[in-house]
């Protein structure tokens, strides 16, 4: 599944990164805790978290993540979304808490 | 291949350059055909010791050697040091102020990351002067 695919999929909004939306997925992850998603996360990965600051962007490049969820209506600002376009980190939007959407997405063929 | 040398400096509280040069690391070593699996260590323990000296230290540096055989990274930095070591260095341990936590930091995996990603991990701290972290990864040559 590409990171596009998602977004249809999950009703989600892009605020940033667009250039990356032709990654392909290969699981997710979600976190809330930086030093849990650095130690658990696996590359290829969509990460669901609630967090929107702009330290998230390099967590998703050094993982080598495809995107990043921000869930429960949270907002990135304008600083986190420059480092999602440089870095061509897709930052997808829900209002949604994570576990529905990875409930979603774990009931869809993903092949 | 000789040795490589290099050094980044990393300032306290700057989370906007915060990761930058872990990721500068990173590329590097991917240019250099370092096998993937040790790049992702190496990332792990770069930023958990960046993280580290932006959020508990004043300043401090990332430095990077790399022989045929192996990369190291040695993370220093001048602060308040850390009183006792075994403490810092169990799980769950974290002395990060809340709003930093609110972050999504302080959650006490710092070093115990490092030490688990590391082929071998070394601290020293001095109390009131600072503290060094020094990570080697063995590459089994080039």
């Amino acid at each position: 599944m590409k990171v596009k695919d998602l977004i249809e999929q999950l009703d989600l909004v892009l605020a940033a990164g667009e250039a990356g939306l032709g990654q392909t997925i290969s699981g997710g992850y979600s976190g809330d805790l930086l030093s849990d998603v650095m130690a658990n996360a696996t590359e290829h990965c969509v990460w669901l978290t609630v967090q929107a600051h702009q330290n998230i962007i390099a967590v998703a490049v050094l993982k080598e993540m495809a995107a990043i969820i921000i869930t429960c209506g949270n907002k990135p600002d304008k600083a986190t979304c420059d480092k999602a376009d440089q870095e061509k980190i897709p930052l997808l939007l829900s209002e949604r808490p994570a576990f529905d959407l990875a409930w979603d997405l774990a009931r869809s063929d993903t092949d | 291949m000789g040795n490589l040398v290099k050094t980044f400096p990393i300032k306290h509280r700057d989370f906007i350059h915060a990761g930058k040069p872990s990721i500068e690391i990173k590329n590097l070593l991917k240019a250099l055909n370092t096998p993937s699996e040790i790049i992702r260590r190496v990332a792990v323990c770069g930023y958990e010791g960046e993280m580290n000296v932006v959020m508990h230290a004043r300043n401090g540096q990332i430095h990077l050697e790399l022989s045929n055989t192996m990369i190291i990274v040695e993370i220093t930095d001048t602060g308040p040091g850390i009183p006792d070591i075994d403490q810092a260095m169990q799980k769950g341990f974290s002395t990060a102020l809340d709003e930093f936590r609110e972050m999504g930091f302080g959650a006490g995996m710092g070093l115990p990351n490092m030490k688990k990603n590391a082929d071998r991990f070394e601290i020293s701290s001095t109390p009131g002067k600072g503290t060094t972290v020094r990570m080697e990864f063995a590459t089994g040559g080039r």
